[in-house]
């Protein structure tokens, strides 16, 4: 569901986030318009109303675990979990985490991934809820709730900043409610973004 | 040198001991510190937030640069309490813009730090932050890539310090603040 939809319909703080956004058209291959919230980040009050917004709708949910998928999930996650008293679990890349870990794998387009979490970072019966920066297939995010529920978490929805309405024709992810800020840009908006980089200056 | 531990801030001895030290990770030999524990103690991991965000809310820093990737789950929290910019320093080929990119050495062979062109602008303050400095040789990368864009930094900020390891001699002159040594 979308925020808009969900409480914050004509909310001016969605509209900054959606245009803080950047798009990149063709990356990291041809056809993709890759939506890079790096540019969120250097705007510090789209920034920080993209974390309040988590934090205003989590803070009541009794919720203990904020899981952030790696990299970008880390970017937003941590200030959410700080916010609602949760702590901060990564999810991270094979071999990345020191300690034991159980592991989960997810398909690609062309191949398998992985993602693990350490083993007694959540207690069964804890209430979570997944965090990163975007979805657009799920695979990553339903590997991250096959995970949380292995160990016995309760998955109460995931969050994203950016996604579609519907992933593969479903508006949940393995049953789990989807939490989406805003949806991705086209790169004919680009031109009205407020933040400006130069992108083939090679004088 | 710099570290909150010599003024015995009562918040760090909790720190201290809710990072988990994993022996032989990644190979024979090698204590890791493992800051994944700090952030499951709500309390320790806000206070380690709470300790940087204290020492640098008055000193007009606009940038505030995370390493890949645990500067990236310590970074934001702080850049967002002090009113900065968020910068990630990322491994190659992940951020989709236009990057410059900087070598560093690596106890075997080499790697390669990159940063948005256009993310921070000549003349701005400037934080890096890591969980933690061993050889410094990544803080030195990321320090270097800011200074090459005309950004002054003010200070590189880690959780633990590697004692022993030369780090903060890599830095040379630039300052290094961390909240624990370790040998």
């Amino acid at each position: 569901m979308f925020a808009a939809e969900n409480g914050l319909k004509g909310d001016p703080r969605l509209q900054g986030i959606s245009e803080a956004i950047r798009v990149v058209p063709h990356f990291p291959k041809q056809g993709i318009m890759f939506q890079d919230i790096t540019t969120l980040l250097l705007d510090h009050k789209a920034f920080k109303d993209t974390v309040d917004i988590f934090v205003d709708r989590y803070r009541d949910m009794d919720i203990s675990v904020v899981a952030g998928v790696e990299a970008r999930g880390f970017m937003f996650g941590p200030a959410i979990a700080l916010a609602v008293g949760a702590k901060f679990v990564p999810l991270r890349k094979p071999r990345k985490l020191p300690g034991e870990v159980i592991s989960e794998a997810y398909e690609l387009e062309y191949g398998t991934d992985c993602l693990e979490i350490h083993v007694g970072a959540v207690q069964p019966g804890e209430r979570a809820i997944v965090i990163d920066d975007l979805v657009a297939t799920g695979g990553t995010l339903s590997a991250a709730i096959r995970l949380l529920e292995r160990v016995g978490a309760e998955v109460v929805e995931c969050a994203c900043v950016v996604g579609l309405r519907d992933v593969k024709g479903q508006s949940r992810l393995n049953g789990k409610p989807l939490y989406i800020l805003v949806e991705p840009r086209q790169v004919c908006d680009y031109e009205y973004a407020r933040v400006d980089f130069a992108e083939n200056d090679d004088a | 040198m710099a570290t909150a531990e010599e003024q015995q801030d009562p918040r760090i001895a909790r720190i201290s001991s809710a990072i988990r030290v994993i022996p032989d990770f990644p190979k024979p030999g090698i204590m890791f510190q493992d800051i994944t524990t700090l952030l499951l103690d709500t309390k320790a991991f806000k206070d380690t937030i709470d300790l940087f965000v204290e020492r640098y809310r008055d000193k007009n820093i606009s940038v505030v640069a995370g390493v890949e990737a645990r500067g990236f789950i310590f970074g934001p929290p702080i850049a967002l309490a002090i009113g900065a910019k968020f910068v990630p320093m990322r491994k190659p080929n992940k951020l989709p813009g236009k990057v410059i990119s900087e070598e560093y050495s690596l106890e075997y062979g080499t790697d390669i730090m990159e940063m948005h062109v256009g993310a921070v602008e000549a003349g701005e303050r400037a934080l890096v932050i890591d969980d933690l400095i061993a050889t410094g040789g990544t803080l030195c990368a990321a320090v270097k890539l800011l200074e090459r864009v005309g950004v002054h930094v003010v200070e590189c900020a880690c959780v633990i310090e590697l004692l022993g390891l030369k780090g903060r001699e890599r830095l040379g002159d630039r300052p290094l603040f961390v909240l624990v040594n370790s040998t």
